[in-house]
């Protein structure tokens, strides 16, 4: 049985390994780089040393006794010739030369100092901020002491030190090596340990200069054995081999009596190593790299930055039971379904528990095996043992079922599964789908949804999930499910409701079109709305609107207001007034789906807005609907307002300039004469757009496509229909128009300081026009400079996203409404003040006549 | 001094009152929390250079809020 251990972790202490623990938590002791003998078996003192642990199946650790999955391994270690020093301490090592005596290795400080600085310490330190508080005043101290010239208690002229990085210490330009700076360490009392801001008890400054290096074992550094049956090392075990290898060549010299130079060059050779062993992105140090130039990846890389070992493997898991692949549109699934393909269905699995009732049912799928669809991969016994099915097994499985067994059979029609698009910025980036298994090779995905998820169809994949036990998919139905989600948290407006195609579908449906009774039928039916007692109340010509009512609850009320501020009223469910669009159905402002939502819950909405949709497309397909160039092409009375428009406004430009050279102009209160010019120019040529817009705006949307998905809030806006047909407008760099140029002009075409328009960045043309080369160059200038920004901002926002995102993780709304984080320390008093759930209210805000109206019964 | 005035009388600083004993202990019971839990203020904070203030003493913030006029916040004076 497993067991579980409660308790609470009071404290931790991070220490160094002293050379005495390092001795005593050895199994071996490490003497030779050779890693296995002639019969391929590991040597004894090697680096795969058999006391080290296993790495091999089938063979028993020498020290433990415990086979491959028992033995965790076991440390070794490794006497080095000449002490090194640890490159991580290296700037404490430093500190600490700098502090104390070179002598007798007191603190470099006298009595009266001293108190002065405990003192201080003693005010400073408040039990949450004391490490703070200690890091700072070490600094403070070794600042303080590193100019002392003189030691205080025995008179000894101190030198200055200065490192060259990352382990080599000058004493005037004269080197200390590490036995000295180790003798050194071994000098400073226990009391100057613990001033310096170290416990003594778990790190002692000469720890810091190795004798021993601890040899870890085999297991965090197996070998893979290769296709050809050679064995390829792990990069520490190459590591550790030219450290071991080094150490004896120091050790045969030193006893041989060599030549200093000759030691110490291997001496410095061995700092190298054990330098790049800890670390192989140390600055000043070249990396230690593979025959193949590749560069050894060793202690610091294994934990360091989001290829580590914290982001990558603890932060970050691999699950099973989930599938990836790219998704396409099906709007004729519901919005809670997710289309998956038969090859998933049949691979990802979902338990279900065997009883008395279910039995018949679930051995079909026992002997339908993995390989017929409705099927199942495993089966497993009360035990825990999971059984595969297979053709041997099958047959004995089948027997042995009984109540209490599991099934793992194939994904169904119904099931919830966990469907995801990264990056999950979201809550609703993560929602529950039912599944639907249908043919093809990729998750069908019904459009309205896309926009939680911020996903299109260019090639984007998304990730399935098929939770596993009872508990959690109850909590993926009643928590995540995509009706749960239609209305957002931020603002409390609609995420799921109709877009694009759905909303021009609508809009046109419920503003021009009139069908037969037959064809109205005829595009219910399309939609999956088979209600015949409302066929029976059509007559014979049915109004779009009325086609659109027969899927709006029978005793709906609604007043609202189109896009156009056009009042929309529904009443008992019958659409009387008004067109529906954007500000009705649409995305984050569909006023018609939150009513839904707080009239008849959200399963209902979900299901009235799934056939919204449909009917909006099927619409649309029956009233022929195109967009083209030729949409553009502007009536001749209007082609005429919007060159006079633009005509208009380069005189007036031009009059503003030639009284500026006048010096006519009155400048405005606090600006120059040049910037109240630039002020005016902007104002006069903006003002030429917009009048150009409300020109274009005037054309009647009956018989022009683009206009009519402008104005249903579909897809694009009368400004990007001005600027194809008429005028793209003035181009800004920061909000001026186009001044750069190093002789006082844009392009070599104008004369210097020329002011006028076109010559800074004003495009009179519509891109159908087709753009002047000058124009061209200015648009280009604009673009360059928004795709820049653009391709600079995104990974800096993503990061400071993940930032925020530590941040505020454990932050959440407690049941009295104070705000607190996982130490229940208090963040707000109130959640926002109010204590307003913002997803219950109408966008934010809480509309108190709407509600008084409800109330009375108006 | 002169200048420390200005300060607390800009618009963007909102009023601090000290709490007495009892009103602190009040607070503390309504919200079930020791003084550790409340937000902080540091003593040497330059809105609190008007008022005399120990370590310990409980703050009381009138802030504009954007969603209901005025609200009231609680901090808890620290060693700066």
């Amino acid at each position: 049985m497993e067991s579980y251990v409660y308790k609470k972790i009071n404290s931790m202490i991070f220490g160094m390994l002293s050379p005495d623990i390092v001795r005593k938590m050895a199994c071996a002791k490490i003497v030779t780089p050779e890693l296995f003998d002639k019969e391929g078996y590991p040597v004894d003192g090697g680096l795969m040393d058999v006391r080290l642990g296993v790495i091999d199946p089938g063979l028993r650790c020498k020290t433990c006794g415990g086979n491959l999955r028992d033995c965790m391994g076991h440390f070794g270690f490794l006497e080095l010739a000449r002490p090194i020093i640890h490159v991580k301490y290296a700037d404490v090592i430093l500190n600490f030369l700098r502090c104390t005596c070179r002598e007798c290795g007191k603190l470099l400080t006298d009595k009266k100092m001293r108190i002065q600085i405990e003192d201080d310490e003693e005010q400073e330190v408040t039990e949450d901020d004391a490490d703070v508080s200690t890091k700072k005043q070490v600094k403070g101290i070794s600042t303080t002491l590193r100019n002392v010239k003189k030691c205080p208690h025995c008179q000894a002229k101190q030198h200055t030190i200065k490192v060259e990085k990352p382990t080599t210490y000058l004493e005037d330009d004269k080197r200390i090596n590490p036995i000295d700076i180790r003798t050194r360490m071994e000098k400073v009392s226990d009391s100057d340990v613990a001033f310096l801001g170290l416990d003594p008890k778990f790190a002692r400054p000469e720890w810091m200069i190795l004798n021993v290096l601890p040899v870890p074992p085999v297991t965090i550094r197996p070998s893979i054995t290769l296709e050809t049956g050679e064995r390829s090392e792990d990069d520490l075990t190459h590591k550790l081999g030219d450290i071991v290898r080094i150490n004896q060549r120091l050790f045969e010299n030193i006893n041989a009596g060599a030549p200093e130079i000759i030691v110490e060059d291997l001496w410095d050779l061995l700092q190298y190593h054990v330098t790049t062993y800890f670390d192989n992105e140390i600055s000043q140090v070249p990396p230690a790299r593979h025959r193949s130039g590749q560069a050894l990846r060793t202690l610091s890389e294994r934990i360091k930055s989001k290829e580590g070992r914290f982001r990558h493997n603890l932060a970050g898991k691999r699950v099973n039971y989930a599938a990836r692949t790219v998704i396409t549109p099906d709007s004729k699934i519901e919005l809670n379904e997710v289309g998956v393909p038969m090859e998933v269905a049949m691979e990802l699995t979902t338990p279900e528990r065997v009883t008395e009732w279910n039995m018949k049912r679930l051995k079909k799928f026992v002997e339908a095996g993995p390989k017929k669809y409705p099927g199942s991969n495993y089966v497993v016994r009360p035990d825990g043992r999971k059984k595969k099915i297979t053709d041997e097994t099958q047959e004995q499985l089948l027997e042995e079922l009984q109540p209490g067994y599991l099934v793992e059979r194939h994904l169904m029609d119904g099931d919830i599964s966990i469907f995801n698009r990264q990056p999950s910025l979201h809550r609703m980036s993560i929602m529950a789908h039912r599944v639907k298994v249908l043919p093809g090779k990729s998750f069908r995905l019904n459009p309205a949804v896309c926009f939680p998820y911020n996903a299109d169809f260019d090639g984007d994949e998304m990730n399935l999930h098929i939770p596993q036990t009872e508990e959690a998919k109850a909590e993926a139905e009643t928590l995540m499910e995509v009706q749960t989600q239609i209305i957002t948290p931020k603002n409390g407006t609609n995420v799921i409701g109709c877009s694009e195609d759905a909303i021009t579908g609508n809009y046109v449906l419920t503003k021009f079109m009139k069908l037969s009774k037959e064809d109205a039928v005829q595009l219910l039916h399309s939609i999956g709305f088979y209600d015949t007692e409302r066929f029976l109340t059509f007559k014979k010509t049915v109004d779009g609107k009325d086609i659109f009512s027969a899927l709006l609850p029978e005793d709906l009320d609604f007043i609202g207001k189109s896009k156009s501020k056009q009042p929309v009223v529904i009443k008992e469910g019958m659409l009387i007034e008004g067109v529906i669009d954007q500000a009705t159905i649409g995305q984050e402002k569909g006023e018609l789906i939150r009513a839904l939502v707080n009239n008849y819950g959200h399963t209902r909405t979900l299901q009235i807005l799934g056939k919204i949709f449909r009917l909006g497309i099927a619409s649309l397909g029956i009233y022929g609907f195109t967009t083209a160039i030729s949409d553009t092409d502007l009536p001749k009375d209007v082609q005429e307002k919007c060159r006079e428009a633009i005509y208009n406004a380069e005189k007036r430009v031009a009059q503003l300039i030639g009284q500026y050279e006048s010096k006519e102009l009155e400048p405005l209160p606090g600006q120059t004469l040049e910037a109240t010019l630039e002020v005016k120019i902007l104002e006069v040529l903006n003002k030429a757009r917009q009048r150009i817009g409300e020109v274009v705006g005037e054309i009647s949307d009956a018989n022009n496509s683009t206009i009519t998905m402008a104005l249903a809030g579909a897809k694009g806006n009368l400004l990007n229909l001005a600027m194809i047909a008429a005028c793209v407008g003035q181009q800004s760099l920061s909000g001026k128009r186009i001044d750069l140029g190093y002789r006082n002009r844009t392009l070599s075409m104008f004369n210097r300081g020329d002011l006028s328009p076109k010559a800074r960045g004003f495009v009179r043309r519509g891109y159908k026009d087709g753009l002047t080369p000058e124009e061209f160059f200015m648009h280009s200038m604009t673009g360059r400079d928004s795709f820049m920004d653009l391709a600079l901002r995104t990974p800096r926002s993503g990061y400071l996203y993940r930032r925020l995102e530590s941040a505020l993780q454990d932050i959440k709304v407690e049941y009295d409404n104070t705000v607190r984080d996982a130490n229940h320390n208090i963040v707000q008093f109130k959640y926002g003040d109010d204590g307003l759930d913002v997803s219950k209210t109408d966008a934010g805000k809480i509309k108190v006549v709407k509600t008084m109206r409800e109330v009375v019964g108006e | 001094m002169e200048e420390k005035q200005t300060i607390i009388k800009h618009v963007l600083v909102p009023q601090h009152v000290k709490l007495s004993e009892e009103q602190k202990q009040e607070v503390l019971k309504k919200y079930n929390i020791s003084s550790k839990q409340l937000p902080r203020i540091k003593n040497d904070d330059p809105a609190l250079k008007m008022i005399e203030v120990k370590i310990g003493d409980v703050i009381m913030i009138k802030r504009k809020s954007p969603t209901i006029g005025e609200s009231e916040y609680y901090r808890v004076v620290v060693n700066g």
